[in-house]
């Protein structure tokens, strides 16, 4: 390793050889030191290449059994930062590009990372990069409101664009159709028929079995990374929690964490332990809605009521509590913007206790009910490959035995200090996803448990300090839905002048696409549930 | 089964009526939007929810008018599958360029007489988004709107009490 340790371009750009022994370093104790060699960008040891380098580069990170875990790119001057995050054993490395002025191509990933070809067509969409061998040159993020040789990401392009007065829908997208009289193409939404979000999807059916799903997403994309620039710590904060709004703790906590790490600002003990308490409240409540939605979607209506009521009196303790039912805006930049009341200190753990016993009350009604099992046990298998292929994250993952999970695997304050263990199953189903977060919701209650007992009395913010100019960093965070990865870069003057929040649902919406081949197409809302990705969080 | 009716037995009917929440002025738009409801829409009020761009958070919230605390069906207040079928249109979201068309189409496709109800604070005035080269802002600014339920997200408490006036009036 010593031969290749100084074998770093003129231009500070890794070799390749080099590159590889940064990637053997993941997962080892050798990491730490390759990190203080190369430098790092939070968690993340940081591997410049030159352009050239870019698809070998993948392909060494994907014969070393890397998981492609994010990519974006940042205009800069003339030139271009492209980066990937890439994970192993729950170290990070983040591969990183410069294009010079004037050259708008790269190699692509997505031959060596299936999952990254969609967040490559966001990159090309939104900045206008070319991703050479790209498998599939459609359109992704950008349907009609700006033009194919417009790129809202570019630092000429104005915020406010040059919109049509009305977009036209999107009605030219190339679906994968299939011939026969025997084949039936359906297609669902934009708008659907109950209280969610939007998105189309376009089924090719045989009868009621589906041969093909393709999901076309994009519908709700408001400009949140362009919108990000110029913001002030506080306002990103804002932003971020608005990213998808069943998430707001876990991406307000991503981004924070990320302008903590550029800053140079550690929160205060007494504010990470209160992050904690909210992402996991975050964490029941999201399940418990689910687990009440997947049972309605059965027409087990009592699971329905029941759960739905659980998350009722969950959601009113929030408020009780801490001022607000979803906790928006309640993590900040430097810490916490409310404290733990002593009402809350006194009262959590019975309610708690209360929620635990009803949980213990329902969870063998739910095994019991044989019209409920029978829908939900081989329903929606999600084979472990594809898992790996896309690199899946959260529950849709770890129902499929791969125990992905920020808290276990890269243990951020203080969950350094609280030994969570990931919940696995190995089935893949439905029932297998379901009965994650079940056992999830007692995981959760058990670490609230545990932040209320070691809670000690404390400042909650530490004072703002203005980050150096190009200052940058990385957060990691295990939302509901699976690891969060948000990079952030400052300008001289405090502001932001690049975010990008990664939501877990860019890896498991594809995903959705390959379980439920072979399903019947009444059981779709019954998967799609199962998985329940955020358009929101997807579109930015 | 016995383990099922025994929860059903010892949980029994928690729906709330809405006097005890916070504002004695909801039970008496409780009673008035019944007879409301029951008065000029043969007791049943159709509700189309359209997400025009939402972050999901205020989906979550007008979702929980269903559950039994709020119940919100007592009234003769339905959720629908199809616009053809609704007498409001309650939109949340800044409107975004990508859902104007999807929008719009479902604005026409719901009978007259209608009434579109903007929900949350984007829907009312843009909020965090505004209007920019991927969102249009406001539902105001895209379908003429009948009344404003503010809030980031409304509670469902809100979101009663934003239904009631509308119709009350």
């Amino acid at each position: 390793m010593t031969a290749t340790r100084t074998a770093v371009k003129e231009d500070g750009f890794m070799v390749i050889d080099r590159l590889t022994a940064s990637l053997q370093s993941l997962g080892t104790p050798e990491f730490g030191n390759e990190k203080a060699q190369a430098g790092a960008v939070g968690p993340a040891l940081l591997c410049p290449v030159i352009p050239e380098d870019w698809g070998v580069a993948a392909e060494a990170a994907a014969a070393q059994g890397c998981r492609w875990a994010a990519g974006w790119g940042e205009a800069r001057g003339e030139s271009w930062v492209v980066n990937a995050l890439l994970e192993k054993s729950g170290d990070y490395l983040l591969l990183r590009t410069v294009l010079p002025p004037g050259r708008t191509g790269l190699p692509s990933h997505t031959p060596h990372f299936p999952g990254a070809a969609r967040p490559e067509r966001h990159t090309r969409d939104l900045l206008g990069l070319k991703f050479t061998g790209h498998p599939d040159d459609r359109r992704w993020v950008r349907h009609q409101a700006w033009g194919e040789r417009e790129f809202p990401l570019r630092p000429d392009f104005p915020l406010s664009g040059q919109p049509p007065a009305v977009t036209a829908p999107d009605r030219s997208y190339g679906f994968a159709s299939a011939h026969g009289p025997e084949v039936n193409e359906i297609p669902v939404g934009p708008v659907h028929a109950g209280i969610i979000e939007p998105g189309h999807f376009r089924f090719l059916a045989l009868g009621e079995t589906v041969l093909n799903l393709e999901e076309r997403l994009g519908y709700v994309h408001k400009g949140i990374e362009k919108l990000a620039e110029g913001r002030d710590p506080e306002g990103l904060a804002r932003l971020a929690g608005r990213v998808s709004g069943d998430t707001t703790v876990g991406h307000a906590w991503a981004a924070c964490q990320a302008m903590e790490c550029a800053a140079g600002v550690a929160p205060p003990e007494r504010a990470l332990w209160l992050r904690a308490i909210f992402i996991e409240r975050e964490r029941v409540a999201n399940h418990l809605n689910d687990i009440g939605a997947i049972c309605n979607d059965t027409a087990f209506a009592f699971g329905h009521y029941q759960f739905s009521r659980l998350r009722e009196l969950w959601l009113r303790d929030n408020l009780r509590w801490f001022g607000h039912r979803l906790l928006m805006d309640r993590i900040v930049p430097g810490g916490v913007a409310v404290d733990l009341p002593a009402e809350a200190t006194s009262a959590m753990p019975g309610a708690m206790a209360a929620l635990r016993s009803e949980l213990e009350e329902l969870k063998p009604i739910l095994d019991e009910s044989t019209i409920f099992q029978d829908r939900v046990v081989g329903a929606g298998v999600l084979p472990e490959r594809i898992v790996r292929e896309l690199g899946c994250l959260g529950y849709v993952a770890r129902a499929c035995g791969i125990g992905r999970d920020v808290r276990e695997r890269a243990p951020h304050a203080p969950y350094d200090r609280l030994g969570v263990k990931a919940v696995t199953r190995s089935d893949g189903d439905v029932a297998a996803r379901l009965y994650v977060r079940y056992e999830e919701l007692f995981a959760s209650l058990d670490i609230i448990d545990q932040c209320l007992q070691r809670i000690e009395p404390g400042p909650l913010r530490t004072a703002w300090r203005t980050p150096p100019a190009n200052a940058e960093g990385l957060g990691l965070v295990e939302g509901w839905r699976g690891e969060i990865a948000t990079h952030v870069r400052f300008d001289g003057s405090g502001s932001i002048v690049r975010f990008f929040p990664r939501d877990p649902s860019v890896f498991n919406w594809p995903a959705l696409e390959k379980l439920i081949l072979g399903n019947i197409v009444p059981d779709f809302p019954l998967c799609n549930k199962s998985v329940n990705g955020s358009y929101s969080g997807h579109d930015l | 089964m016995n383990k099922l009716l025994g929860k059903i037995a010892r949980v029994g009917i928690v729906t709330e009526t809405f006097k005890p929440l916070t504002d004695p002025e909801l039970d008496r738009l409780g009673t008035e939007l019944k007879a409301v409801i029951d008065g000029r829409f043969a007791g049943s009020l159709a509700i189309r929810q359209v997400d025009a761009g939402s972050c999901n958070a205020c989906e979550l919230e007008i979702a929980a008018l269903g559950n039994p605390f709020y119940d919100i069906e007592r009234y003769g207040v339905h959720f629908v599958a199809s616009p053809r079928h609704a007498d409001v249109l309650m939109v949340t979201g800044p409107v975004s360029r990508h859902m104007q068309a999807a929008l719009q189409a479902t604005w026409e496709a719901t009978p007259e007489p209608k009434w579109v109800v903007a929900v949350g604070s984007c829907a009312a005035d843009g909020g965090e988004f505004g209007v920019n080269y991927a969102s249009c802002g406001a539902v105001g600014n895209v379908l003429p709107v009948d009344a404003v339920i503010p809030g980031c997200p409304p509670t469902p408490t809100d979101l009663v009490r934003g239904l009631l006036s509308l119709i009350s009036r």
